[in-house]
């Protein structure tokens, strides 16, 4: 491994500027001109819109625009990555605590606060719908209107969609022992530190919009059908991301700030609150019921999942994560017959989205949890138990899918050396050891153009977020191991659709695989044209040429690259440049359109210790293994490692939201809704990864940013009941919930 | 709208003369009237620090302190940790240590940090995780942020 190539922990591209301060987010740029833009929203849930007045918001100096329905196409446009259901502005009826009525622009932030206070709107309240259970009532109101589903069986019901994968005859299925329980995920927010940011500005004959999107061409393409303008002619700018997790994939509030712009002939801007953000995005919460027959020596005979979400009141990708969630429920085991029913349910809330680990730690939770159940009732090792079922290097453990792509049982055994497996453990310390999993990318499309100029130096477009994942880090150390050129001449340029080949997606930890390749494509088309060049110069045909880290090797020498380049230009200059592309393509009749480009795998194992007074729990060690097929930058990977797996450690021991009987979050805002700290923090916390160099990614690399999320809380909850007994199957184990049941207390909902 | 009222402060060493809205704070004046955008917006309750400032050698959530209320005073901002273009020992360690992923919360931790080790130059771990307790960092790079200042505090000894 080379000093600044890959397989080296090199210094973040960007890092300077995220040190000094001059890193500008969407936030931190300032247009000319600009307005500012604040929503108006309702104290509730849900409400009938009798009228909306801002005569009052009008005579605000310095107002110069109110944007309600009225001001908008009719009928209200809607968008959304899978369904076209979210309006741009409530019209008729608010269907979540926070969801715009209205949107006020004017010459200051001041001006803009002080009238959306005075738009008056006349509403009545209505019951709304934010649990499971209400939603599912035969007598509850329907969430959506019937006539945005047509045709659609479930559109008379609150259910969104059911996705079912099955294989085997679970019912003609005999075991020897069968383990049914219910097991709850809370509703939890992504809390990126920057909120979500847009603005839009008239440009020439279409639009620039800046946005702190993960996905911005997709979000161009909703952009040009609403605005019925041409892709060329709608420019979205999306910097780097100030944390995003899943919760800046979609389109939000940008069509929004687009009509405004138009309208007022101005740039305009909208800088979420943290509190709006939490209303803008979040993770749907779930109710997991999991029937697992063993035999008994432990193997598994089959696992019955049936997995409902409460998503949102729109659908945004929520109806995606629940089918890609639920879809790999039975896990990396052999299993014989397997049910899966995922179920999306419409409620009265904001609209669930991505978030890092899509719909699978609900489901992980749940069965990693019942898999425990019988391994206790069985009397067999809790390590053993998974080690007898886990799936060996390319079996079929999904009959119709990718067959186990690594050696999942040295990440397991690794797990579980670190955290001392069978050792003694002083009295009041309990261990647990759970697997996660996950499908990478189903389907994918990336481009990368690379430009080899002149003095040896590389520009490289890739149109991924680099949200802190560190996708330019990893992408400049691509195209300096394909070019032979030194990193510090390495540019990369993302975020602009004007200016960057398309790139259908940053998520589901695909662009170092997606992305990265079509970068190594590009430099091989660079190097092609190398070849060319100094076949041209020699006279010698270009099959005895190599071109290979910055050298350019011919049957009788070698050249430095820039030598062969700079007379390959001649006088006139300059450059080379070269595109790639990456396909994955859908595959028809497969359950989620397309197998599984890699699986992410993470093997996680905690050793705790509980306050029986208090309830309060101590993670004394936590253990986190993914494979990562090869580690393309190891300081970046363990960051990502770790900091997905405190970022579990949120939902399974502190975060969730509460609602009231408005259908308000009452928990709104960072000082009711707690995230992990510094204060946090296990006592001791070991990443590790295997590299086996079997990923279908540059040099071996397999996605690895969600893996290490997905199994925290049965890792931990296992940890806790095998220090005290406690049997808790809802999550999060706030003191409170461990107290209660170490005292044979009910838990409060 | 409200009257302006006039204040004098330092802010990175340079004096600056402005007239603020008595309800804006020191982030709304760092960010929107003097352009200085390392200190960020996000919770504007005091509890996520993305808005750490130094004033007079003490730490404060700008998202907390009126303008007003810093007439006179020395601010520092993540602006002014940088000395003619070279890095502090403690931005240079963050680099360094991979302690900056998204980069949103950097600027705050970096002031924390920076303000624990002039008061405790030889912070233990407990210290610097304690004296970091007011910044969350929801990438979780909480490893490498306390790695950093640990590495910046042992450089300080050679």
């Amino acid at each position: 491994m080379s000093r600044d190539g890959v397989g080296a922990s090199v210094t973040r591209g960007g890092g300077y500027d995220r040190v000094t301060g001059r890193q500008r987010y969407v936030a931190d740029i300032h247009l000319e001109d600009v307005l500012h833009v604040k929503l108006v929203t309702l104290d509730c849930a849900r409400a009938r819109i009798r009228s909306v007045d801002a005569s009052a918001a009008w005579r605000v100096p310095g107002v110069r625009l109110v944007t309600t329905a009225e001001d908008l196409p009719r009928p209200m446009p809607r968008f959304g990555p899978q369904f076209e259901d979210r309006p741009v502005l409530a019209v008729g009826e608010t269907k979540y605590h926070g969801e715009p009525v209205a949107a006020v622009a004017a010459e200051t932030r001041d001006a803009a606060e002080e009238a959306a206070r005075l738009v008056h709107v006349d509403y009545e309240e209505l019951p709304a719908v934010v649990t499971l259970a209400a939603a599912l009532d035969p007598a509850a109101p329907l969430v959506q209107d019937p006539a945005l589903r047509p045709g659609d069986p479930f559109a008379t019901t609150n259910v969104l969609r059911e996705h079912r994968v099955a294989w085997g005859d679970v019912d003609a299925t005999v075991a020897d022992l069968v383990v049914e329980h219910v097991y709850a995920f809370p509703m939890v927010t992504h809390f990126a530190i920057e909120p979500h940011a847009f603005m839009a500005a008239p440009d020439g004959d279409g639009i620039a919009v800046w946005s702190t999107i993960q996905h911005p061409y997709w979000l161009q393409r909703i952009l040009a059908k609403l605005l019925r303008m041409p892709l060329s002619k709608v420019r979205v700018l999306a910097p780097d991301p100030g944390g995003a997790f899943g919760g800046k994939q979609h389109t939000k509030y940008e069509p929004l700030v687009a009509f405004m712009a138009l309208r007022a002939g101005r740039p305009v801007r909208l800088v979420l609150s943290l509190e709006e953000t939490f209303q803008a995005a979040r993770r749907a919460s779930a109710s997991v019921r999991v029937r697992t027959g063993f035999r008994a020596d432990g193997a598994f005979a089959f696992q019955d999942v049936a997995a409902d979400y409460l998503v949102g009141a729109y659908a945004d990708i929520a109806d995606r994560v629940v089918s890609k969630g639920s879809y790999p429920a039975c896990g990396p085991y052999r299993v014989p017959a397997g049910r899966v029913v995922g179920r999306g349910i419409l409620s009265h809330t904001p609209p669930s989205t991505a978030f890092r680990g899509f719909g699978n730690p609900q489901v992980n939770w749940a069965v990693e949890s019942n898999i425990d159940e019988g391994a206790r009732a069985l009397g067999i090792d809790r390590l053993e138990i998974r080690l007898r079922n886990l799936a060996r290097r390319g079996e079929a453990f999904i009959p119709f899918d990718t067959p186990a792509d690594g050696d999942w049982e040295q990440t397991v055994r690794t797990a579980a050396a670190r955290i001392g497996w069978g050792t003694p453990l002083p009295p009041g310390r309990g261990r647990g050891i759970a697997i996660g999993i996950k499908s990478g990318p189903t389907t994918g499309l990336s481009y990368a153009t690379v430009r080899l100029l002149a003095d040896g130096s590389v520009i490289v477009y890739a149109g991924t977020s680099d949200m802190g994942q560190g996708a330019r880090t990893v992408f400049a150390q691509i195209a300096a191991q394909e070019l032979g050129a030194p990193l510090e001449a390495v540019t990369v340029v993302m975020g602009d659709t004007a200016v960057v080949p398309y790139d259908a997606q940053t998520s589901a930890s695909r662009s170092s695989v997606l992305m990265g390749t079509a970068i190594q494509r590009a430099c091989g088309q660079v190097r092609d044209q190398l070849r060319g060049m100094a076949a041209r110069l020699h006279g010698i045909d270009e099959a005895g040429i190599v071109v290979e880290r910055g050298t350019v090797r011919l049957p009788d020498r070698e050249l430095p690259v820039l030598d062969v380049l700079r007379r390959g230009l001649g006088r006139l200059g300059g450059e080379l440049i070269g595109n790639g592309e990456m396909r994955k393509e859908e595959e028809p009749g497969h359950p989620l359109g397309g197998s599984a480009a890699f699986w992410e795998f993470n093997c996680t194992a905690i050793e705790a210790e509980v306050d029986e007074g208090t309830g309060d729990i101590t993670l004394v060690r936590h253990v986190t293994v993914s494979d990562v097929g090869r580690a393309l930058n190891p300081l970046q990977v363990r960051m990502q490692d770790e900091g997905a797996a405190i970022q579990g450690l949120g939902h399974t021991l502190m975060e969730h939201y509460i609602f009231d009987d408005h259908g308000r979050i009452r928990n709104l805002g960072a000082i009711d809704y707690r995230i992990p700290t510094s204060m946090d923090l296990p006592l001791e916390l070991h990443s590790e990864i295997v590299e086996n160099g079997d990923g279908p990614g540059p040099y071996g690399a397999k996605g690895m940013s969600e893996g290490a999320l997905l199994c925290v809380a049965p890792a931990v909850a296992a940890a806790v009941r095998d220090a005290t007994g406690a049997v808790i199957r809802e999550l999060p184990l706030t003191p409170e919930r461990v107290w209660r049941a170490l005292h044979g207390e009910p838990d409060r909902p | 709208m409200s009257d302006t009222i006039p204040i004098q402060l330092t802010v990175n060493g340079r004096q600056r003369s402005l007239r603020v809205a008595p309800h804006h704070t020191l982030l709304d004046v760092l960010r929107d009237d003097l352009d200085l955008t390392g200190a960020k917006e996000c919770c504007l309750v005091g509890e996520c620090g993305a808005c750490t400032v130094i004033v007079d050698g003490r730490t404060v959530d700008s998202c907390l302190v009126l303008a007003v209320e810093v007439d006179g005073a020395s601010v520092t901002t993540v602006e002014g940790l940088a000395r003619d273009g070279s890095l502090s020992p403690l931005q240079q360690a963050f680099l360094d240590r991979g302690a900056a992923q998204c980069g949103y919360c950097i600027p705050g931790q970096l002031m924390s940090a920076h303000a624990l080790l002039e008061t405790n130059p030889h912070p233990s771990l407990d210290d610097v995780q304690e004296g970091l307790a007011g910044n969350l960092c929801r990438c979780a790079g909480y490893q490498q942020i306390v790695d950093a200042v640990l590495a910046a505090a042992d450089g300080a000894d050679r």
